[in-house]
């Protein structure tokens, strides 16, 4: 019941190329000539606002959805070229988490788990010894034998969770797997799935439309809009340096340069022949713990002031950002901007600065 | 008390028994027909596991031509069919076929809501868990459905104490034939009350019964 043994060296875990999907004849397109590839091992995210094709384009990785173009290669495989009983069988091969659980209603927490074994074919004894070992992987134990409506939403994500890896498989797709939970439950699971991801070898697809999940568990990232990937990256790289202004307002969501509005009001006019300029400026890596800002204003003779700042981290990588209120001469506060880019530093003026 | 006469109190029992017989056997027969006939009408549906609109139509059609002919009509109309299974048009024994054929619509129709009421999500999930559309009837589509279908059992076996009591008018025998034969013609009010207030704890039983297991069932 295994799916063949997939080595990194084979290639990409997924790799999705050219799809095509349009549900009403001459309407828009639901993924339009979207390609992917995911390696082994990594926890990759799709992000885009509603109705950007997110699900589709998860959907098609299992074929619950077939694409009217392009190739599904999962671990090596040509899924659109199995009849119905390989496919079944390559479904095993792919747990899924849903928004929402899915989970059956009239069957027991064990029961729900053992669904895909039984499925599958697997005994009764040795359904039971299964599901024995996945319950305190998701920290169950206690709940085998109480009814999904007996559970909290995250504990019913959990059993979802556990039932995805019954079969052993080698990748896992999320579609919205957090979005009905509350923020600090949502934290407990992403976590689950990372520690997952580590202790089993898996490959993780995950579509959501909160900026904040990619932050939290991602390697890489795609955005999505109208059916197309319109950026992807290193989850680090696409955070501090979003080329697309779709992807800059996600960014926005999580890197929060939020200054109140009262704080930018009680700033003072710049003295005549002098500009105060507000900008947002991203450390990374190494700089951060250069003096860059007392720098700055020594050298190029500036007045700065710290309006808001705070240090953060994505993916395990360190970051600052701070919004600073520069007041000088223009051609003073280009050179200085300019000294600090050439450092590394990212530094943006046209933000919404209101949030 | 004084009409309550040994010969009536036995009266009383057969008919009952007729009755239970006619309402058992025509439900039992619409079961067995009606929950297929209602899973090829949720998979072939639009939507469905396996949609085939050539033969849903035609099946949604005859189902709904069934259903909608009045129970009076339809057991006369089919006289010649009762024949040829019971072997005569009259009695209990005969009263069951039209019985059983207008139940199995009524209900192939209720089971189908019950079956459409399953969280599409959770037969999308064990699509995607590998399980084949046999497996997802038999292990998702009915399972999750149960309590419904057992509702649905409960409203069917319901109309048919009502329906038995009509087939029974015209020489199907039961409770409904002895209360017009006796009440009505024969001027014994006494045991017209008395067939209506079984009807109606029969009724009020079967009711209760189906209310409980379907909350038993339900673990919502
Ligand atoms: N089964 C379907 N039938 C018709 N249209 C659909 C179906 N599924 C999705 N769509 C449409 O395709 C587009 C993308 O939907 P979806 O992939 O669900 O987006 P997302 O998950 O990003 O919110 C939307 O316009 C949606 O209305
Ligand atoms: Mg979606």
């Amino acid at each position: 019941m295994h799916p063949p043994s997939h080595h990194p060296a084979d290639g990409p875990a997924i790799r999705l190329a050219g799809l095509r999907k349009r549900f009403a004849a001459g309407g828009a397109p639901a993924l339009d000539d979207v390609s992917l590839e995911l390696r082994t091992g990594e926890v990759f995210g799709i992000v885009g606002r509603s109705g950007a094709g997110k699900s589709t384009l998860i959907r098609t990785v299992n074929l619950l959805e077939r694409p009217d173009a392009g190739s599904v290669t999962v671990m090596g495989r040509d899924l659109l070229a199995l009849d119905e009983a390989g496919l079944r069988a390559a479904r095993r091969g792919i747990g899924m988490v849903f928004q929402h659980f899915n989970l059956h209603h009239r069957r027991t927490v064990a029961e729900n788990i053992g669904f895909p074994l039984e499925v599958a074919g697997m005994p009764a004894a040795a359904r039971r010894a299964r599901v024995a070992e996945l319950l305190p992987l998701v920290g169950l134990e206690a709940k085998r034998d109480a009814f999904p409506a007996q559970l909290s939403g995250g504990q019913k994500q959990r059993v979802g969770i556990a039932r995805a890896l019954a079969s052993a498989p080698s990748l896992l797709l999320c579609d919205e797997a957090t979005s009905a939970l509350d923020p600090e439950t949502t934290a407990e699971i992403l976590a689950l799935i990372r520690s997952l991801r580590d202790r089993l070898d898996l490959t993780v697809l995950l579509i959501t439309h909160e900026m904040g999940v990619v932050k939290a568990i991602c390697d890489r990232v795609a955005v999505m809009e109208a059916g197309r990937i319109i950026e992807q990256g290193r989850v680090f790289e696409v955070f501090t340096r979003p080329a697309q202004p779709t992807t800059r307002r996600f960014v926005a969501e999580v890197i929060g340069h939020g200054v109140p509005p009262g704080t930018l009001a009680r700033l003072p006019p710049a003295p005549p022949g002098q500009q105060r300029r507000l900008a947002q400026v991203l450390f990374l890596g190494p700089h951060s713990t250069r003096p860059v800002i007392s720098e700055a204003s020594r050298d190029f003779g500036l007045d700065i002031n710290i309006v808001s700042g705070r240090v953060d981290e994505i993916a395990g990588e360190p970051f600052g950002v701070m919004a600073l209120a520069v007041c000088g001469a223009a051609a003073a506060i280009d050179a200085a901007f300019g000294w600090m880019r050439g450092l590394g530093l990212v530094i943006e003026e046209d933000v919404a600065w209101a949030g | 008390m004084g009409w309550l006469t040994p010969t009536m109190q036995d009266l009383l029992l057969d008919a009952f028994w007729e009755t239970l017989v006619m309402v058992g056997a025509s439900a039992a027969i619409a079961v067995a027909v009606g929950l297929p006939l209602a899973l090829l009408l949720q998979v072939t549906g639009r939507g469905g596991l396996r949609p085939l609109p050539w033969l849903n139509r035609p099946l949604g059609l005859l189902v709904n031509a069934a259903r909608s002919t009045p129970f009076i009509i339809l057991m006369v109309a089919i006289v010649p069919f009762t024949r040829l299974v019971a072997g005569t048009s009259i009695g209990t024994g005969a009263a069951i076929v039209p019985l059983a054929l207008a139940a199995t619509a009524f209900l192939a129709r209720l089971f189908e809501n019950a079956l459409r009421e399953v969280d599409a999500g959770v037969v999308e999930a064990a699509r995607a868990m590998g399980a084949s559309r046999w497996q997802i009837v038999t292990k998702v589509l009915v399972p999750e459905a149960l309590p419904g279908l057992i509702a649905a059992v409960t409203v069917a076996l319901v109309s048919l104490v009502g329906f038995s009591a009509m087939a029974g008018a015209i020489g199907g025998g039961g409770l409904g034939d002895l209360g017009i034969r006796f009440g009505y013609q024969r001027f014994m009010p006494e045991v017209m009350a008395t067939v209506v207030l079984i009807l109606i704890v029969f009724v009020q039983g079967l009711q209760s019964l189906g209310d409980w297991l379907v909350r038993r069932l339900s673990h919502r």
